[in-house]
């Protein structure tokens, strides 16, 4: 086994999870690894009690592209997408010198992006389904 | 959180899985040996994402297998250093805060990473935030085992865990040593506002 690159590319929660899923319907009628399975199992129980399950491609095309206009680092971005902050505290936390790069208007209708493309507005009549 | 890494192996397909695709019986194969693995200055190798280049395929005098060599790529758990993420307590010790994502275990925040000033309670076995309220009072924040938490990832550490020698006298001291290290550990903090349980926060 050789490493030929210890990171080709970074992939948000919605990624792994959609993959994982995807792969355990798929294998059903085959015996599966052990490992892999455990793995698979925890990962994805983790990953259901983040936002991310609640995202679909579309979601996060339209969040990444709202977002273009501050300026933010892919990582930045990414971590945006996976914690799906609500407050401005989180924010401050996920974006660095976030106050002398953002405004506070900005930071506001950072978090309006983000609650309208991601966030529960959206998903309001699957939570409705879940809730009863 | 989650990266690709690009891998290249040979790998030795057995007879008996010359029944089955070459796709199937490779991508199974390198899930054997990667999944829930921890790949020295990687990460924790979650499953195979896909396939580069598959090259044509070999069997040498005197073995009946087929080896290819593949270039794929792999999920790999491996958070940035800095990044935010959110676990669960998974216990309190003297050492720090034992933080867990299911998936993987070894995450510790050092006392001094802590919200300040923190102490350690012997009884309870929790660390607790005295927290100040501004008129000189403190108000003590446990940090129970099962809490969720927010914190940043501060340091990362690989540790290569190869197999020991056999050894003759001290065989069960080294048992107990390699139970203990593990490969991949993160160290974390909880050391700025918003950071720490997710009910401290939660109507600021």
């Amino acid at each position: 086994m050789e490493l030929q690159k210890a990171c080709v590319g970074y992939l948000s929660n919605y990624e792994v999870l959609d993959i994982l899923q995807g792969a355990k319907s798929n294998k059903q009628h085959r015996k599966p690894h052990n490992q892999l399975a455990t793995i698979s199992y925890q990962t994805i129980r983790y990953l259901e009690d983040t936002p991310s399950k609640k995202h679909t491609p579309e979601s996060i095309t339209g969040f990444l592209k709202a977002v273009q206009a501050f300026k933010l680092t892919k990582c930045e971005k990414l971590t945006l997408l996976n914690l799906c902050p609500t407050t401005a505290l989180e924010i401050q936390l996920v974006i660095e010198d976030s106050e002398e790069r953002l405004t506070e208007d900005e930071v506001n209708s950072l978090l309006q992006v983000i609650a309208t493309h991601l966030g529960n507005d959206k998903t309001n009549d699957m939570e409705m389904d879940t809730d009863q | 959180m989650f990266v690709l890494a690009e891998f290249e192996d040979n790998v030795r397909i057995r007879p008996w899985m010359f029944k089955r695709k070459l796709n199937d019986a490779i991508a199974d194969e390198l899930n054997r040996k990667l999944a829930n693995k921890v790949y020295h200055n990687v990460g924790l190798c979650i499953a195979l994402h896909d396939m580069t280049r598959i090259e044509d395929s070999y069997i040498f005098p005197g073995d009946g297998s087929s080896h290819t060599k593949v270039t794929f790529r792999f999920i790999v758990f491996r958070p940035f250093v800095e990044e935010i993420l959110v676990g669960k307590i998974r216990s309190c010790s003297a050492d720090g805060v034992h933080v867990t994502l299911g998936f993987f275990e070894d995450i510790i925040i050092p006392p001094h990473k802590l919200q300040h000033p923190s102490r350690f309670d012997q009884t309870e076995q929790a660390w607790v935030w005295e927290y100040d309220t501004g008129d000189g009072d403190k108000h003590d924040l446990f940090m129970d085992a099962g809490e969720s938490i927010r914190f940043r990832i501060v340091n990362e550490t690989f540790i290569e865990t190869s197999p020991v020698g056999p050894s003759v006298s001290t065989e069960t001291v080294e048992k107990s040593e390699v139970n203990l290290t593990s490969p991949y550990t993160l160290s974390a903090a909880i050391d700025e506002p918003g950071l720490g349980l997710l009910s401290w926060w939660e109507n600021s």
